[in-house]
């Protein structure tokens, strides 16, 4: 590798910080391991949702360790890298910084602060292309080229002495966002209302999406932190017990989190089935609670939250040392990828850095994809940079392009969609009425506000119809009609 | 080096149109086959003339309408090997030429094409034959005659626009053994004959070039089922609503109902139940929709037979629940999770 494997050791004294949660109830659902015949099978049980599809996995980059790359010349920090209002700028043009150092705070409850993921000066604040294309203002940081990895950067803060609203404060002031790609600030997240009472904490490690393994591997090498984390969110959100949901096939990473389990029992480990999307929040629920949530509901109302364990190992990794999220695991893989792997990447990187770095210069007519192969979205630039809802960055080449592009046909009610759709939906009515710009008909009678746009039409589908392109745009034109 | 841009999901299953339809294809071939040993060269010829008609009718529906060329997608070829399997072996081959032509035309191109057509192409050329010629398509022939691959049954080789020519004489000389010239249901309907069970799982009976042995029908379907090329539930509800009426007809009617066997191993309903209603483009799609159009075309199929003039049934059953199928669809909509939402 061209750079050793900068070793980092979790926090030992962040498990100590906290106190245990409170008792709670034994649960139906527990996966503790049987020892009858069942065993011989496997000791997991795994639940599971109707539908989906199986997409292969491609997870080729499994058995390696996170790694780390050299630091860019240069890094572009979106001020919007979350939901909700951006970041304000603390620093000004020529300024000096420090990697890990508060260079733009949260502007409100629903924000989140970025930190410096490098050694550098800001040579500008100025409009970027954000992670979704579009120019947004950002900082332009020029690193330093003897800039250390190392973070020098942030208090060890006592977890334990702060009350709820400190510990709150806490989560937001690392600028913590969820990191399995929405970038919902973790803080307004477990922050929950006073009137919806949460019990459990699902933590979601299903990973379903071909290719990516950055969440499986902080399972795997960043447990401890996990734990901790899981428990830091429980004592935020007032949870009394933690559900980690793993897919079947990485039953190893269970087994890393096991040793680290609290004795009272709160957190418990549980198998789902290996399937896609299994890492959608309703899915999950059903999978490990056999619970509905209620459409157009949020998973609240049945007194859940769900967090990812990126986050949550993250959070546990940052919290007590005080440090600011300034870089996260990110899978490069795909044909397009010379060194595939997982990589600790520094925010503000762009695609073009890393691609100089790690892509095949060979690989001409490329598509690179941000996020899953499923629900990605393809980049229109190498200028974007990766932001705290990266979770993957993929090259797919021309041979990879070429099945779905060539050639379409009209819908011959194969059913197949019908028989993939999670949410239970007719795809194959709801295409046939977006092509007829029948919108309010596919928002009235088809449910098309139930689509969360996992992409199971589209991959099954033997006709290629853009069928989740068509939900996307039916909806835009919905909501931009109807002003908010 | 070009930046491509393509909305998610960026992975495909790999399935298309044209490798559906061809494994049905292929899971055809061995019934082709079948009724070639059974039929011979009348057999042959009929299957090839009624596939060409076809492919001939979708091409030029190609040419007039300025789209790409749809040969490839093998669903004409479908619909040619159907249809001639639903034909009597015997049927002359100009009037073959005459369903193919209909099928394609007035069941699939003028509506716009595969996907579009509301009703099953192969049985829209039949239908039509049915009415057009109704004695052709009512005169069977016996299978396994000795000099089947030798020479052709008469009547296939009728001239275009000319009454099929009389196969009587024919079949006195080839001596076939217990030939009556009726099929199963017929003999039923009319001498309350009860025809045994292996003569129609073997292909002795009389019957279409296809539909005669229920076994291979069978086995050909498992196979696509097994490849998932084809939606298990559509045979299971036409068999099983039709077995059921059946059984309920003959345990309280009594002996004036023929009993079960008969129902199920003749008239088309194995062909019809495994490779027709289960055409993907006439049939429904929620789940729910789907049981209920394998039930009324099984239901239907049995009141034809039973209170109807035909003896058979299955075509029109079949085209009655393509008829039905967007309105079963409409109204028994797959469930949505979480109850959906207005």
């Amino acid at each position: 590798m061209d750079r050793p494997v900068y070793s980092e050791t979790g926090s030992e004294k962040g498990l100590s910080l906290l106190s245990a949660p409170p008792a709670h109830p034994p649960l139906a659902e527990d996966a503790t391991p049987s020892h009858g015949l069942a065993s011989l099978f496997s000791s997991w049980r795994r639940g599971s949702f109707k539908r989906g599809v199986h997409p292969a996995p491609h997870k080729g980059t499994l058995d390696q360790p996170i790694k780390r790359m050299p630091f860019p010349r240069k890094l572009v920090l979106p001020l919007a890298q979350h939901i909700g209002k951006p970041s304000v700028p603390l620093v000004a043009v020529g300024e000096e910084v420090v990697r890990g150092q508060l260079i733009a705070r949260a502007d409100g409850a629903l924000s989140a602060p970025i930190h410096a993921p490098a050694d550098g000066v800001i040579e500008a604040i100025t409009p970027q292309p954000n992670t979704r294309g579009l120019w947004t203002d950002a900082i332009v940081l020029r690193v330093y080229e003897a800039s250390t990895q190392e973070v020098r950067w942030g208090e060890p803060q006592d977890i334990e002495a702060m009350d709820h609203a400190q510990l709150i404060e806490a989560i937001q002031r690392i600028g913590m966002v969820g990191l399995g790609g929405a970038a919902f600030p973790s803080h307004a997240k477990l922050n929950v209302p006073a009137d919806k009472a949460v019990h459990t904490l699902i933590v979601n490690g299903c990973e379903c999406e071909p290719y990516l393994t950055c969440d499986y591997k902080l399972m795997r090498e960043w447990p401890r932190e996990l734990i901790l984390g899981t428990r830091i969110a429980m004592r935020a959100s007032g949870a009394t017990r933690a559900i980690i949901g793993v897919e079947d096939n990485k039953l190893d990473a269970l087994e890393a989190l096991r040793p680290h389990l609290p004795p009272d029992g709160s957190i418990t480990l549980q198998a789902v089935a290996t399937k896609y999307p299994q890492g959608a929040e309703k899915m999950l629920i059903k999978s490990l609670l056999g619970l509905d949530v209620p459409a157009g509901g949020l998973p609240s109302q049945l007194g859940l939250v769900v967090h990812n364990v990126g986050t949550l190992a993250l959070l546990g990794k940052l919290l007590p040392r005080g440090q600011g999220l300034i870089e996260r695991v990110v899978t490069l893989a795909g044909p397009g990828i010379k060194k595939p792997g997982d990589y600790w990447v520094p925010f503000g990187t762009t695609l073009r850095s890393l691609l100089d770095w790690a892509g095949d210069p060979a690989c001409q007519e490329r598509e690179v994809i941000l996020g899953g192969p499923m629900m990605g979205q393809a980049a229109s630039t190498l200028d974007i940079p990766v932001s705290k809802g990266t979770s993957g960055i993929l090259v797919f080449d021309k041979r990879m392009l070429e099945p779905i592009t060539k050639q379409s046909w009209a819908c011959i009610h194969c059913s197949e969609c019908v028989n993939a759709c999670p949410m239970g939906l007719n795809p194959s009515q709801l295409g046939m009425l977006s092509a007829k710009l029948e919108f309010d008909e596919m928002a009235e009678h088809y449910h098309l506000g139930d689509c969360f746009e996992c992409g199971c039409c589209s991959y099954v589908c033997p006709s290629h119809i853009p069928l989740v392109q068509q939900f996307r745009a039916a909806k835009a034109f919905l909501r931009e009609r109807k002003p908010l | 080096m070009s930046m491509q841009l393509r909305a998610s999901p960026h992975l495909h299953s790999g399935r298309d149109v044209p490798t559906i339809m061809r494994h049905v294809v292929y899971a055809l071939l061995p019934v082709c086959a079948f009724s070639i040993w059974q039929y011979g060269l009348s057999s042959l010829a009929l299957i090839v003339t009624v596939t060409l008609s076809c492919l001939f009718a979708e091409r030029v529906s190609n040419k007039l309408s300025g789209a790409v060329n749809t040969l490839s997608d093998w669903s004409a070829t479908i619909t040619g090997v159907l249809l001639a399997l639903s034909l009597p072996p015997a049927f002359p081959l100009w009037m073959g030429a005459v369903a193919g032509l209909t099928a394609v035309w007035l069941g699939k191109s003028l509506f716009g094409g595969l996907g579009h057509n509301p009703f099953n192409p192969a049985l829209v050329g039949r239908a039509f034959v049915q009415a057009a010629f109704p004695t052709a398509i009512t005169t069977w022939a016996p299978a396994f005659a000795p000099q089947r691959f030798t020479e052709f049954i008469p009547s296939t080789l009728t001239l275009p626009l000319m009454q099929p020519n009389d196969i009587s004489a024919w079949v006195a000389a080839n001596m076939v053994d217990g030939f009556t010239g009726a099929t199963p249901l017929a003999r039923w309907k009319f001498e309350h004959f009860v025809y045994p069970v292996q003569d129609m799982l073997t292909g002795a009976a009389t019957a279409s070039t296809g539909e005669s042995s229920a076994l291979l029908l069978l086995v050909c379907g498992l196979y696509l089922i097994a490849r998932k090329f084809m939606d298990w539930r559509i045979p299971v509800a036409v068999v099983g609503s039709a077995l059921l009426l059946a059984l309920a007809f003959r345990l309280f009617g009594g002996e004036e109902y023929p009993p079960v066997h008969l129902v199920l191993l003749s008239g088309g309903l194995m062909l019809g139940a495994l490779f027709m209603a289960t055409d993907m483009a006439t049939s429904p799609v929620s789940p729910r929709a789907v049981w209920a159009y394998g039930a009324v075309i099984g239901v239907v199929t049995i009141l034809i037979r039973y209170f109807g003039g035909l003896t058979e049934g299955v075509m029109y059953a079949i085209l009655f629940g393509n008829a039905l199928a967007p309105l079963l669809d409409k109204y028994l909509q797959p469930k949505v999770f979480g109850g959906g939402k207005r």
